[in-house]
């Protein structure tokens, strides 16, 4: 065997020129990764319960299953916080495959959170009127059953409800807690994948305008195979030039602080334009997931078409995920490259901040207008990302906390204003409804505002610790470019206000339905916590400040 | 017995909270509440006269620090008062004639179902007032200033169903705010050149500051002396003031708040001792004003408005006075005093005329009311004696001392200053006799003719007895009216006799504003000689013209003179011209720029972002190769950028 050190089960393999008997055992450290192991395990609860339990039961089941196991998660994430894991106790579990940091715990929890208020409005039954005396959901009755046809009339009629979704989220999530904390590349790229295929399928599971949520699910899924495959060419570029999928021996060869070239890789180890290639097309598969210019075709398509309790999810969770993974990518392995990367970082930033912003402004639709300012918030945070200072690491991860939770209460709103094809979500039917509805539009002129970055609302609190930390890094004019375009953003969610609040409502608008506690929490704690971190945001910026050390 | 001083603010204030708080509940007793505050305003300011008579000279005054108003490092400002035999004069000025006013009110508002509400402006007018002349510092004197303002405002537009009402209130508003501005920038210059805005520093470090820099000072304290004593050439709202009920047309616009000019210059005398340039302005502007009003007072037919033109001739003397430094301040002061019981007791007078004729105020439509309004014609002609300084009363020794005055300042400048104060006083003999004669003396012009105008004020009490068109039956006014009228009048008789004999009022105020006895090229008795053969002109004059001859109903078109008098001398068509239209067009230059250039630019961006915004959103046209094909060329773009960062 060479000489190159044993960093992980994978790399031996890999360059496994010798017997296998040399294999050691993995050590796992079973605690360390238990948020992570419970949803999972939740998940495959949840895969039992479908099969086992009588169908009239499976949804409190798998309501109740969820909400545990994500609980108990967060609270595993607490624990392993409190202990010290977050910051002086931080190190690479699973052999390498997995950082326990702070970042990872940070980020986790407030995935965990995001999926178990996501979990609140998946799990609405009030605000359809029942179906032949049954609650009904915002999922498909049957979701194998064509559009239109007799097969999903009657599944409609036998009162089926997919409550496969909760196990497909649970899933979701698993695969979202271990990308930010995925410590080489063969993870990253699983953990990827086992998030991604669960949201491709509940994109296509929405009980109204089923054909277009099964043409966003498709569009989704054929484009985010498209970027995997970049990535996973990307990868394999990398273990060319390191000869090894782990970030800290990649970031050593990087360095120069490792030369000794592996036999069999003689001809590509240390050759820069794998090293720059293969990075490229990493760091572009993950802007796909975060949804930046020119990569976010994607998601105005897929965040309309897409069931919107899936898409406020999507949203504020696979936002939170991606730009944790990126975030250490960029940090921890490729740092040696920062003078590379960050001219190309700017322009994506640049073009993303103002692309987002400026085409929101001829929108109509509310949920394609989330999209497009889901976009340009991508922009605002790579600008925290290009901080490359330890402030920029601490002010992505507050204004990720604080976004997904305005995230998932806009989405939740947007799921209350219906008329009988469903949801109402062409801007016009908004109209006057904050003369009908003063409260529903009051707490969504809220989260508008909250988007708008206003002070008193996480938004400003948040923009403010990115742009900072972008102009202390030596961004100015990207901090520059970073307000123009909120101020161009800020028109659009302005007139969103002005429509609901100083216009006429039309003679057949929508009406708002009066959901469940479960939305209604969703939406209060996106209101509270938008308010909280507004007003007093100093607490979470420690915290976030704390926890924005990355393990090596 | 310092303590007792806020009380004389705090005692009105109370009584405007209450009356403006306490809604409909209060309405019938209202009034009397208002009287009540102002009588023991009063009250309390005769005890504090009283201490301070009792101390020697150099020790009267009292101090009382309330709190800390701004306590900034480096900007501190208190609230904070001061009681010296100058505030003192005011204060009970301001307090005893305010008392007999709101007494008379009760009876001149008797109809009006607002007068609570009156009365409570009435209170806070009385509240700022006395804030103003309270104050130990410029500051808090501002927001008494700003009081006292509002309350104008209040007060002239308090029949604000009438069109002309709200103009004037508005009028009178805007031309203060050019006033106000000037104190404004009066006490921030205070600030930059002193560190301080309290009275004892800023006045006493004159000595040690830029002649250039106490100049300009005193030239802004001088524009907000225009602005709140109606001086030239910010006069041209108090004549349109007189839309206000008569009590405050005799109370604010007569007596008292007009005055805070005066006050206001006295105050600062130390500033503009050391400021002569200043000085000479302030003696321009009130020579001036004393010939602009008294002009304007002998063309004027509306008896309220013919006085109005008096009352800024009168304070054109005050600040002439003022203006001449050491020499004129008591004097100013004193005329100040004086002024204030005859000018309210003359248009107390004339509100008891226009109650007993149907709020009819075309002196034209008068004639013999002497028989009809006993009371009303001895006040008001005592009144009248005195303002033109029929010797012996009150008048007489105020106003003789002022030209005295002018002409002690020597030199060109005495000449002319002393020449123009003759001369006003000339006028003052003629309009003022006119006014007499045609309201109590002459053929009854109101009989057989309907006099009553649609558009005079429904609010006035008179109407609702008489009707819309009824023929005028004069009479006396209630007693309620006449007993502050006969108050008043025993003032202004015996007022200046009381403060010129042994010179008591001079060696009173003397401690405060410092005295010299200038240099006169005259002997007092030839001034005196002068001004008594300067009014027998003018009455002889007035005598010839409305005395002898009868008085036409219809005024005659008169020469041109008189009719730009009666256009108050075009200070509308001046200000209209050069303010108004020379602020269209400086506002309609800036509207065009605004359009064109401002909002073109802003215009243009929003609507290039928008069709930007529609061209890119083309791009999205929903199919998923073209979708990939952008991510294909995005990733392209990123390696080749990449790539070439590291080239370079």
């Amino acid at each position: 065997m060479s000489a190159t050190a044993v960093h992980s089960l994978w790399t031996t393999a890999a360059a496994g020129t010798d017997s296998i008997s040399k294999i050691p055992a993995p050590k796992i450290e079973y605690g360390q990764l238990s948020p992570t192991l419970i949803v999972v395990g939740a998940a495959i609860v949840g895969v039992l319960i479908e099969a086992f339990v009588p169908r009239r039961s499976r949804y409190y089941a798998q309501v109740f299953v969820s909400a545990v196991a994500l609980c108990a998660a967060f609270a595993a994430v607490v624990a392993l916080a409190a202990d010290g894991y977050g910051t002086t106790k931080a190190h690479i579990a699973a052999m390498g495959a997995i950082a326990v940091d702070g970042p990872s715990l940070f980020l986790q929890g407030t995935i965990l959170l995001a999926g178990l208020v996501g979990l609140f409005t998946f799990a609405e039954r009030r605000l359809d009127p029942e179906a032949h005396g049954n609650r009904v959901d915002s999922f498909a009755a049957q979701a194998a059953s064509v559009p239109g046809s007799d097969s999903e009339k009657a599944a409609v009629k036998a009162g089926f409800t997919t409550t496969e979704v909760f196990p497909l989220l649970l899933f979701a999530i698993a695969g979202m807690l271990v990308f930010p904390s995925a410590n080489d590349l063969l993870t990253l790229f699983v953990a990827l994948e086992v998030f991604s295929l669960p949201l491709y399928l509940l994109c296509a599971l929405a009980r109204r305008k089923r054909l277009m949520s099964q043409e966003a699910a498709v569009k989704y899924f054929l484009l985010g195979a498209f970027a995997s495959a970049f990535t996973l060419f990307g990868i394999a570029l990398l273990y060319g030039y390191a000869g090894s999928v782990s970030y800290a021996r990649i970031a050593q060869v990087v360095d120069g602080t490792v030369t000794n070239v592996d036999p069999a890789l003689a001809d590509t180890m240390g050759n820069d334009a794998l090293l720059l290639v293969g990075g490229a097309m990493i760091v572009m598969g993950l802007l796909f997931k975060v949804g930046a210019v020119p990569f976010h075709m994607w998601t105005p398509d897929v965040y309309q078409g897409a069931p919107t309790p899936v898409t406020g999810f999507m949203a504020a969770a696979t936002k939170v995920a991606a730009f944790g993974a990126l975030l250490r990518l960029l940090y921890v392995v490729l740092p040696g490259l920062r003078w590379d990367w960050r001219p190309v970082m700017w322009a994506v930033a640049i073009v993303t901040m103002l692309g987002g912003a400026i085409v929101a402004i001829t929108q109509t639709d509310i949920k394609r207008l989330l999209a497009y300012s889901s976009i340009a918030h991508a922009g605002f945070i790579l600008a925290g990302v290009i901080a490359t200072s330890k402030d920029g690491v601490s002010s992505v991860l507050f204004y990720l906390g604080a976004y997904s939770f305005v995230t998932i209460g806009a989405f939740a709103v947007v799921t209350l204003v219906r008329d009988a094809g469903g949801e109402a979500t062409h801007l016009s039917k908004w109209a006057g409804l904050g003369r009908r509805s003063p409260l529903v539009a009051a707490v969504f002129a809220v989260f508008l505002l909250a988007f708008a970055g206003i002070p008193l609302t996480s938004g400003f609190a948040g923009k403010f610790a990115v742009f900072k930390a972008a102009a202390e890094g030596g961004a100015a004019p990207l901090v520059v470019v970073g307000v123009i375009s909120s101020a161009v953003a800020a028109f659009f969610y302005i007139r969103v206000i002005v429509l609901m609040f100083f216009s006429e409502p039309r003679p057949e608008g929508p009406t708002v339905a009066v959901p469940s506690p479960l939305t209604m929490t969703a939406i209060g704690l996106g209101v509270v916590v938008t308010l909280v971190l507004g007003v007093a945001p100093q607490y979470f910026l420690d915290l976030a400040s704390q926890a924005g050390v990355f393990v090596r | 017995m310092e303590n007792l001083i806020a009380l004389l603010v705090a005692a009105p204030l109370l009584g405007a909270a209450v009356l403006l708080c306490g809604g409909r509940r209060l309405d019938a007793v209202g009034h009397w509440i208002g009287v009540l505050m102002s009588s023991a305003s009063f009250v309390f300011g005769v005890i504090l006269f009283a201490d301070l008579l009792g101390k020697d000279a150099e020790h009267r005054t009292l101090m009382q620090h309330l709190f800390s108003w701004v306590p900034v490092e480096g900007f501190q400002a208190d609230v904070a008062f001061r009681l010296d035999q100058l505030s003192v004069t005011f204060v009970l000025l301001i307090t005893g004639v305010g008392s007999l006013i709101h007494l008379y009110s009760v009876g001149y508002m008797e109809h009006d179902e607002r007068r609570r509400r009156f009365f409570g402006y009435l209170n806070l007018f009385l509240a700022a007032m006395l804030l103003l002349v309270l104050a130990d510092n410029y500051l808090l004197l501002y927001v008494g200033w700003e009081g006292v303002g509002l309350a104008s405002y209040l007060l002239i537009g308090f029949w604000q169903h009438k069109p002309s009402a709200a103009t004037a209130a508005k009028k009178a508003f805007l031309v203060n705010r050019v006033g106000d501005m000037g104190l404004s920038i009066a006490i921030m210059l205070m600030f930059t050149t002193f560190g301080t805005f309290a009275f004892g520093p800023v006045l006493s470090h004159t000595g040690d500051t830029s002649e250039g820099k106490l100049t300009a000072i005193g030239l802004m304290l001088l524009l907000a002396a225009c602005g709140k004593s109606a001086q030239v050439p910010l006069q041209s709202w108090l004549g349109d003031a007189m839309e206000g009920p008569t009590p405050v047309s005799a109370l604010i616009h007569a007596a008292t708040m007009v005055t805070a000019g005066v006050y206001l210059i006295v105050r600062s005398g130390a500033i503009f001792n050391a400021a002569p340039d200043a000085q000479l302005a302030v003696t321009v502007v009130g020579a001036v004003t004393l010939l602009f009003g008294a002009i304007v007072g002998c063309a004027k037919d509306d008896i309220k408005k013919a006085l109005a033109g008096s009352t800024m001739s009168q304070i054109g003397y005050m600040v002439l006075a003022a203006g001449l430094g050491p020499i004129g301040y008591v004097f100013a002061i004193m005329h100040l005093v004086t002024h204030g019981f005859f000018k309210a007791g003359l248009f107390l007078g004339a509100g008891s005329v226009m109650h007993g004729m149907n709020d009819e105020v075309d002196m034209r439509k008068y004639g013999g009311l002497r028989k009809y309004m006993p009371v009303t014609f001895i006040t008001f002609g005592l009144g009248y004696l005195a303002i033109i300084g029929f010797p012996g009363l009150s008048g007489f020794f105020s106003k003789d001392k002022i030209i005295e005055a002018a002409f002690a300042k020597g030199g060109t400048e005495g000449w002319i200053l002393g020449t123009c104060a003759l001369l006003g006083a000339a006028i003052t003999a003629f309009y003022m006799t006119r006014v007499m004669l045609m309201t109590f003396f002459g053929e009854e012009r109101w009989k057989n003719q309907p006099t009553r105008s649609p558009e005079a004020p429904s609010a006035e009490p008179a109407a609702e007895h008489h009707g819309e068109h009824a023929e005028p039956h004069p009479h006396e006014s209630p007693k309620v009216m006449t007993i502050p009228m006969i108050v008043l009048a025993v003032g202004s008789v015996f007022g200046g006799a009381f403060f010129s004999i042994g010179d008591r009022f001079l060696h009173w105020l003397e401690p405060v504003t410092g005295h010299s006895e200038g240099d006169s090229p005259l002997s007092a008795a030839a001034v005196t000689g002068g001004t008594m053969v300067c009014l027998l002109i003018g009455v002889g004059i007035a005598w010839a013209m409305y005395g002898r001859r009868p008085v036409p109903a219809v005024a005659p078109r008169g020469s041109l003179l008189t009719r730009a008098a009666r256009r108050d001398l075009l200070q509308d068509d001046f200000n209209h011209v050069v303010l108004v239209r020379g602020g269209e067009h400086l506002t309609r230059s800036l509207v065009y720029v605004d359009h064109t250039l401002v909002d073109g630019v802003v215009n243009g961006t929003a609507a290039s972002v928008g069709g930007l915004s529609g061209r890119m959103r083309k791009l999205q046209n929903g199919f998923a190769r073209s979708y990939a094909v952008s991510m294909f060329g995005g990733a392209a773009i990123l390696i080749a950028a990449t790539l070439l960062m590291r080239a370079v």
